[in-house]
């Protein structure tokens, strides 16, 4: 089919699940094709700590087998359907790699990139290309498996994934820490970060569910070594702010508190632009303070310990755009536009622009992976 | 070895080559005498050898861009080297190349911690990134056996590994951003102190392509703060199988060790020939395992892993209760290749396997030393099936290196034939160039190839690596010809 298209010049979109098909510029005048086809899980080795996936294997049919044998993905891949209003779809973990989504544990245990350690994929020549494989350490041949991870289907289109998969925690708790200023739950979450208590998640919301703001840092894995770093935590955390800090180790409210920092439920059901930008974590209140000066923003959290501030604009003009990523450019980082309205996004870039150097490289890699331009043609660009 | 033809034209100007590097890096930067050209003839991978036309060692990214603009224009090949410590041949001179140095770019530029990034140029060695940041109780991650001497230009070249990487991981998931010069001298930023996302991920392309893209000057890393301990125990068991069993059980157990070594038989023997660290020499196979943590932490894990491990019958058990017990455990593992060194000539693989394929891939291993008539010793980084076979020969005995080079070959074609690869962390370079055929197919190298046209239009960078030498020769061809 690609091959045709590529000989005819038609382009394609390539969908999976569909629930972040707001993510990205629209593909005009494009056949659709869906991945959906190759789904299922072909090899689970829970002793080896591997998973091999079709890129159409729904995402929760792998949370599931994974469950069963107490691991999971290693990067909390975020579910952003009621962000994007796109609650009936069926996320695929093809998606999941496309889109590069990496939750909360990303400061600890990497990005979805850094467990993606194979991918089979066709290329816009209609050519079935694979790099990486089954095995966690492996440097053989160019590294085409990070390419993949977040090039929304502009270089090939995913079949296969694989990825290497961690034990799931025995436990987890949450230290909550109450009234802490932006700077103040950077320096505590920096803190925590830097510590050796192994923090695998550090997340800020100015104005938390309460209106009230609210720092969370999270640790897991056996309850006794979870409660002895809690308390040593607390402890040393206690030392740099005199604040409130509650340690919270009941499951269901742990889940429902870092499900809210993935899949940025604070905006849901909210109108406006969502930026995602990554900085220096604190560097995060320095943009943030910067911005309010400059636009007008109708929320922020942060998360990453202040290295992912979310950003939600109300979508007039160029829904902050240019104060965005002037300021983001001076401070060093990249910001992207996650969901915005079709019209906006035929305005604005949705994916931070690159210095004219490393384009000119995006723009190279495109063209020898995709020759004809079939492959969601315009996703990750601006039309001129 | 083939080596493609060198470019006699480019041979033909050496002096001209020479004097426009001179002229803009300065006299002493620029070797190009004969008995010290001696010096960069070769990298860890000794047993190949071959000057190159001349040697550059700038002294800032600037340099390094004029540099590179200089061979662009004169169409002279570049081979980029770190501390050569490479055992791939991955910074293997070709007779026509001029070495790009990047010894004296060797400083830390900028200590953060409290966003736990370092800034340095690539020159500096692997081990003094943790020396520059330990005193704040920090340190860098990836840790290859050669960290005392190798560069972290050539650890992001190869994204080289280490024993802790089932923890950790390698380079490349420590790697936050680089500056790099292309071949045309052109300076570029990837990434910076923060995670990047957005965009191809040039970045993770870069890591691990063997120098073929571009030369790294600095590169941003993350560092991580040191947990408050760590400990080491060792377990004998009778067989290999059961031994990766073992391995499997532990795993399965939802512990996730920092580091989980695997030594057999005649690995067992020869360090403890050497290094008298009190193994138990009647054991068919070693388990090395580390936690970390606090003392309560390491107690309660290594109780799991014990008890896990007494389901498998082991032979003998041994726990450290002192510092210098934990440092004897791993004296016979660090001092491994030192051994097999007193013993014969080796050659060290690196190829990688599903973990449960352990015991059917030892098997075959053995089958294949009888049939070579060459012994090896096997130490694995058992946790994620990165394997080290060392296979002895006698370099005075013609035709020794060849019969062992054969042996070799067949454990890397039998890696991947059970789902593997033929390298985990050393790096194709020239020495596994030949049987990338095994791993992948034409489009599959072609595709990668491709890459490589977009950064390295003319293949000036690193050349006669990776790829195989037929595909380099067609390629070669058609670019004339077009």
């Amino acid at each position: 089919m690609i091959k045709e298209a590529a000989a005819s010049a038609t382009k394609l979109e390539i969908t999976g699940g569909g629930s972040r098909s707001g993510f990205g510029h629209a593909v005009a005048d494009a056949k659709r094709l869906s991945t959906k086809g190759f789904s299922g899980i072909s090899l689970y080795e829970p002793n080896a700590l591997t998973i091999v996936a079709g890129a159409g294997t729904p995402v929760r049919e792998i949370e599931v087998a994974l469950a069963a044998e107490n691991q999971q993905l290693p990067f909390e891949p975020s579910d952003l359907r009621a962000l994007y209003g796109t609650k009936g779809a069926e996320p695929t973990i093809g998606g999941v790699v496309a889109t590069g989504a990496s939750g909360p544990r990303r400061i600890q245990a990497g990005a979805c990139r850094d467990s993606l350690i194979g991918v089979r994929f066709v290329n816009g020549k209609g050519e079935a290309i694979k790099s990486g494989g089954r095995v966690m350490k492996n440097v053989t041949g160019y590294d085409l498996v990070k390419l993949s991870s977040g090039a929304h289907g502009t270089l090939g289109v995913l079949t296969e994934v694989a990825f290497k998969v961690l034990p799931r925690p025995e436990k987890v708790a949450t230290l909550r820490l109450s009234t802490l200023g932006e700077d103040a739950a950077v320096r505590a979450m920096s803190m925590a970060l830097g510590s050796p208590y192994d923090v695998t998640g550090a997340a800020h919301f100015p104005a938390g569910l309460d209106g009230e703001p609210t720092t969370m840092i999270r640790l897991e894995g056996f309850a006794n070594s979870v409660d002895y770093r809690a308390e040593k935590l607390r402890t040393e955390l206690r030392d740099l702010a005199d604040v409130d800090i509650d340690i919270d180790s009941d499951p269901e409210r742990c889940a429902a508190s870092w499900k809210r920092v993935r899949d940025a439920e604070a905006f849901e059901g909210r109108p406006g632009a969502v930026w995602r930008v990554t900085v220096k974590p604190t560097d995060g209140p320095k943009l943030v303070s910067a911005l309010r000066e400059k636009i007008k923003t109708d929320g922020v959290f942060y998360d990453w310990g202040g290295g992912l501030v979310w950003v939600l604009t109300p979508e007039v003009d160029d829904a902050g755009a240019t104060a965005i990523r002037t300021e983001t450019n001076q401070l060093g980082g990249k910001a992207t536009l996650v969901r915005a309205s079709e019209d906006t996004r035929r305005r604005i870039a949705v994916f931070h622009p690159e210095p004219a150097v490393l384009a000119r490289m995006s723009a190279g890699l495109r063209q020898v992976f995709d020759p004809a331009g079939v492959l969601n043609s315009g996703r990750m660009t601006l039309a001129a | 070895m083939r080596m493609p033809a060198p470019d006699a034209e480019v041979i033909a100007r050496k002096d001209e080559i020479v004097e426009r590097l001179r002229a803009k890096l300065g006299e002493e930067a620029v070797i190009s005498d004969a008995a010290e050209l001696k010096a960069y003839e070769c990298d860890g991978l000794a047993a190949y050898r071959q000057p190159p036309l001349a040697v550059c060692l700038p002294s800032t990214t600037e340099e390094v861009a004029e540099a590179l603009k200089i061979c662009r224009a004169m169409g002279v090949p570049v081979v980029p080297r770190g501390s050569g410590t490479s055992l791939a041949g991955g910074a293997m001179p070709t007779a026509d190349s001029v070495i790009l140095g990047v010894a004296r770019l060797n400083e830390i530029l900028e200590k953060d911690y409290e966003n736990r990034v370092v800034r340095v140029q690539t020159g500096v060695t692997n081990l003094s990134v943790t020396g520059a940041v330990q005193e704040e109780g920090f340190f860098y991650a990836p840790d290859p056996s050669s960290q005392l001497a190798c560069a972290i230009a050539g650890n992001i070249a190869m994204n080289s590994g280490g024993a802790h990487c089932l923890k950790y991981g390698v380079t490349t998931n420590n790697l936050l951003g680089v500056r790099m010069v292309t071949m045309d001298g052109e300076i570029v930023d990837i990434g910076g102190p923060f995670m990047d996302e957005g965009g191809l991920d040039v970045l993770g392309l870069i890591c691990g392509s063997e120098g073929q893209l571009g030369v790294v000057t600095e590169a941003w890393l993350r560092i991580l703060r040191s947990p408050e301990g760590a400990k080491p125990i060792m377990f004998g068991f009778e067989t290999s199988e059961i031994a990766g069993a073992c391995v499997a059980d532990i795993i399965k157990e939802g512990v996730l060790p920092v580091a989980l070594e695997f030594m057999d038989g005649p690995a067992i023997q020869a360090c403890e020939n050497f290094a008298k660290a009190g193994y138990p020499t009647n054991a068919g196979a070693l388990l090395i395992v580390e936690v970390e943590g606090s003392d309560g932490e390491i107690d309660e894990q290594l109780e799991k892993i014990k008890a896990v491990a007494m389901r498998h019958d082991p032979i003998s058990v041994r726990e450290s209760g002192s510092a210098a017990e934990a440092a004897k455990i791993w004296a016979g593992r660090k001092g491994a290749f030192g051994a097999m060194g007193q013993i014969d000539d080796y050659i060290c693989l690196d190829g990688t396997i599903p973990v449960g394929e352990l015991p059917n891939v030892l098997r075959r291993i053995s089958e294949l030393s009888k049939q070579y008539g060459l012994d090896v010793a096997n130490i694995f980084h058992a946790g994620d099936g990165n394997m080290h076979p060392l296979i002895l020969y006698n370099a005075n005995k013609p035709g020794d290196l060849e019969k062992c080079e054969a042996f070799g070959a067949d454990i890397l074609k039998l890696s991947v034939e059970v789902g593997g690869c033929l390298t985990g962390e050393h790096g194709v370079g020239v020495e596994k160039r030949e049987l990338m055929h095994a791993q992948f197919n034409r489009e599959d190298l072609q595709q990668q190839m491709a890459v490589k046209d977009v950064f390295d239009p003319l293949w000036l960078l690193n050349p006669a690596k990776v790829f195989p030498i037929d595909m380099l020769e067609e390629r070669a061809a058609a670019a004339k010809a077009a």
